[in-house]
Formats: structure tokens, sequence, C-alpha cells
């Protein structure tokens, strides 16, 4: 399966289950919204360009929020992520292994503990904005911190337990074809 | 001007990042504004036609309860057949015409048309329904949805040639005059974007007197969307704001949102009248405001 295809089929997948299972879940409490949908984003090889990241961001957001009916809303985090994306990864990675060797972002790769802070600035990141911006609408202060650290908890949980179970083929980069 | 070029050139990613966030909060707040997104009648028929392939998979797991429903509402639809009713025999001869307004003075205001639930959530704070009619099927912006039981769910808001959106009660913009079935005293029904069990009703005075358990209908003459007499919901809950003077009722709505399958589509025929003449008379009072 070419990369473009397997990527693309990421992205549909965790839509889907996104807009199917998260946002169905019955409610546990008003708080608790599990959000993983951005996660292939933070899965993207390492060698896509910036500007390709930033597209890649818009075009995910914006079909998440069709179906939400939020138009915008995820499509602004998601392009905000995807920005910080190549910075995070110049600081937490060394140079000289993770880069050249490995295709994409995993624990793997960039050692449990990088990766772990990769994963939580840019959750982090990602619903601060989101829940920024609702807030911006509608809801109190106090609300908004509150939900920021909970959803962020919730979805670095989830994270968490898809990498353990799906631990991903992670194919060696060399010379030969 | 070649400086120009370079700084472009040099930023072109941050450039980039900008001109995506501005296009992404345009999107964001043009819609909140108006409840019409930018090319949302496009991507609704996609998502629709999607959702209605996810709802054929869900329907098995709620048909028991639905049957039981639209079986309830069968036999009360039978009970209100003409055959069950005998008119006295005055001698006079009635009949029908073409004319809407019928011998007896009665005429048809409100329509009602079914349709089947597609997408729902109770998550968010702004929850919306999607039905599988549209614009195809004649349905316009302002109509008013209930479910099989009667129950208000929402009011349409958008509008598709195949789908619409529809603006549950558990939105914190909606808004609805609902009375109280007992006193007939009007308020207004909110939501406050924290329980999906439970709506508002603010704006009903102090003086009068409300009990855990009464019925809260729609109002039909302060309301031009629904008929008179539609279930919201009933009391659970009494609260005072006493800076006003005014009570703050829990009510728990009566219409299911978690399981919503089968509605139907209510659509007042004087609407367009009512909303030129309401335009017309603020414009009116505007004026002589102004002279």
């Amino acid at each position: 399966m070419s990369d473009f295809l397997k990527y693309t089929f990421r992205f549909i997948l965790f839509i889907l289950l996104q807009v199917y299972l998260l946002n169905k879940v019955p409610h546990l409490h008003r708080y608790i919204v599990p959000v993983i949908y951005y996660l292939p984003l933070l899965w993207l090889p390492f060698t896509v360009s910036r500007l390709g990241l930033l597209f890649i961001g818009f075009a995910v957001g914006i079909c998440l929020d069709y179906y939400m009916m939020t138009p915008g809303l995820h499509a602004a985090a998601c392009v905000l992520i995807m920005y910080v994306r190549p910075f995070l990864i110049n600081i937490l990675t060394p140079k000289e292994n993770a880069e050249f060797t490995y295709k994409e972002p995993s624990p793997l790769a960039m050692q449990w503990t990088p990766f772990a802070v990769y994963v939580f600035v840019l959750t982090l990141l990602h619903h601060g904005y989101v829940l920024f911006l609702e807030w911006l609408s509608f809801g109190s202060f106090l609300d908004f911190i509150v939900k920021v650290i909970i959803t962020t908890a919730i979805s670095l949980l989830l994270t968490f337990t898809v990498e353990l179970l799906f631990p991903r083929r992670l194919r060696f980069r060399t010379n030969t074809p | 001007m070649r400086n120009i070029f370079l700084f472009l050139r040099h930023y072109r990613t941050f450039i980039t990042f900008l001109f995506l966030q501005v296009i992404a909060l345009w999107f964001l707040f043009s819609y909140n504004k108006f409840h019409r997104a930018r090319f949302l009648g496009m991507a609704n028929e996609v998502t629709g036609k999607i959702n209605t392939q996810y709802n054929k998979v869900e329907d098995f797991f709620h048909l028991q309860q639905e049957n039981r429903r639209l079986h309830r509402e069968n036999d009360s639809l039978l009970n209100m057949l003409p055959v069950n009713f005998v008119r006295h025999d005055t001698g006079v001869q009635s009949y029908q015409d073409t004319n809407p307004q019928d011998s007896t003075g009665f005429y048809r205001r409100y329509f009602l048309y079914p349709a089947t639930v597609t997408y729902t959530t109770v998550s968010s704070q702004k929850n919306y329904i999607q039905i599988n009619r549209g614009s195809n099927q004649g349905v316009k912006d302002g109509w008013g949805v209930i479910n099989s039981d009667g129950s208000v769910v929402g009011t349409i808001v958008n509008v598709s040639p195949n789908f619409s959106q529809v603006m549950s009660l558990l939105h914190v913009q909606s808004r609805l005059d609902a009375s109280l079935k007992k006193s007939g005293e009007l308020g207004t029904i909110e939501w406050e974007g924290k329980n999906p069990n439970f709506l508002t009703m603010v704006r009903v005075p102090k003086a009068i007197q409300v009990a855990k358990g009464d019925s809260v209908i729609t109002s039909g003459n302060n309301d031009i969307t629904f008929p008179k007499g539609f279930l919201v919901g009933t009391v659970s809950e009494i609260g005072v704001d006493n800076a006003q003077g005014m009570y703050v009722l829990k009510i728990k709505p009566a219409a299911n949102f978690f399981n919503l399958q089968q509605v139907h589509i209510i659509n007042n025929v004087d609407r367009a009248e009512q909303m030129q003449l309401i335009k017309d008379t603020k414009l009116k009072v505007d004026a002589g405001n102004n002279k």
C-alpha cells in the first residue's frame, strides 16, 4: 500500500472514529469529551514540508468541522499544531539518529519521554485553542480552564493506549530501493 | 522590491499559517452570526449521505423502543379519526370545495411532514440534528421539529437539497417561547450548555403558583413556529431569581434527545405573512421614532 493511501486511510478512519464513536459516547460528565482525531497528524512523516503540514492540517480540521457543524473551529486548531510541530521535533529529537533512521514520530523513534512531551504539548495546544475559541462565544473562565485540563488528560490517556495497543510498524529508511 | 520578495520567501510558512488561521476563524465567526456555514450546503450533502448509511445500522438497536412509541402514537391518532365523532343531524348538507376556508370557518394553518434523523449529538454545547428532508422536499428555515411523541425537539436553521440541520433545544443559542399549561403564563426555554438532561425556563413571574411536575407546552400565540399545546417538558426543580422576582425553573425535556429517530416537521402556512408583519411594524415604529 502506498504511503499516500495509508495516510489518507488513517485520516478517514480517525475522523469517522471521532464522529461516530467518541462524540456519541454517553455523557459521563459535561467536561469529558475524548478527542483523538488529530493523532494521524502527529504521525505524519518527518519528510513532509512545513507548507504541506499546514495544508494537511487545515484539510483534516475542516472535514471534521463539517460533521460537527463548527466550520473553522478544529481547522484553526489543527493549523496551529501543524505550525508548531517542526519546531518541537527539532528541539526534542537528537539530530543524528531519529530523523535519519526513522520515518515518522513514534515512541521508538524519539524515545518515550521526548515523544510524551511532544504529544502532550501539541494536545494541550489543540484543546487549549479549540476551547478558547468556544469560550469566546460562550461559557465562564473557570469552566474553560477545567475543561482544557480534563480534555487534555483524557485525550492523552487515549493516545498512549493507542500507541501501546497498535505499535506502528517502523520501517528504516535505507538507500536501497 | 527584491527585499519584499525575499521577505515573503523567507517567511512563507508563517504567512501561510496566518492565512489559513484567518480563513478558519472567518468561517467560524461568520457562521456563529448567521448559522449558515460557508459551503455547508455542499458538505451537508456528503456528510448526509454517509450519515444515512451509518444510521441504517444504528436504527436496528432502537427498533423495539421506536415501534412501541409509533404504536402508541398510531393509537392516539386513530382516536382522533372523525368516525369517532357523531354530528347532530341538522339537515344542512355539508360539502367540500377547493377553498381552504371550509364551511365551518376553520382552515388549516399547520402541516406536519414525517422525517428521519440521520445524525444527532448531545455531547456538545451546540447540538444539531440532521434530518433527511431538504429544500427539494420544500423544507425552509424556521420550521419547527417535534418527535413522534409530539414533544418539541428544535427548529430548522439550515437547509440543503436533501437534508436539513435542526438546532436542538440542547443548544446554547436556542430560545423558545413556551407557557405553563396550568396557568398559561409565558416564559422562555433556554439551555445552559451543561447538563443535557435539563432545560431552563426563565422569565416566569414569581406571582403565580408553580408546582413540581407541571407541564410546559408550546404557547401557540406567542411563538409562530409551533401550534399550541405540544409538550416541551415538565418542571423538575423550582428556583427563584430574587433580583428580578422571576422563577428559574429546571425543566426535564419531554423528548429523549439521546435516541431520536423519527420526527415530524411543522410548517406554518402563515409564517411568511406573520414575519413580514413583524418586520413592517418594526420599520413603521422606528420611522415614527425618528421623526
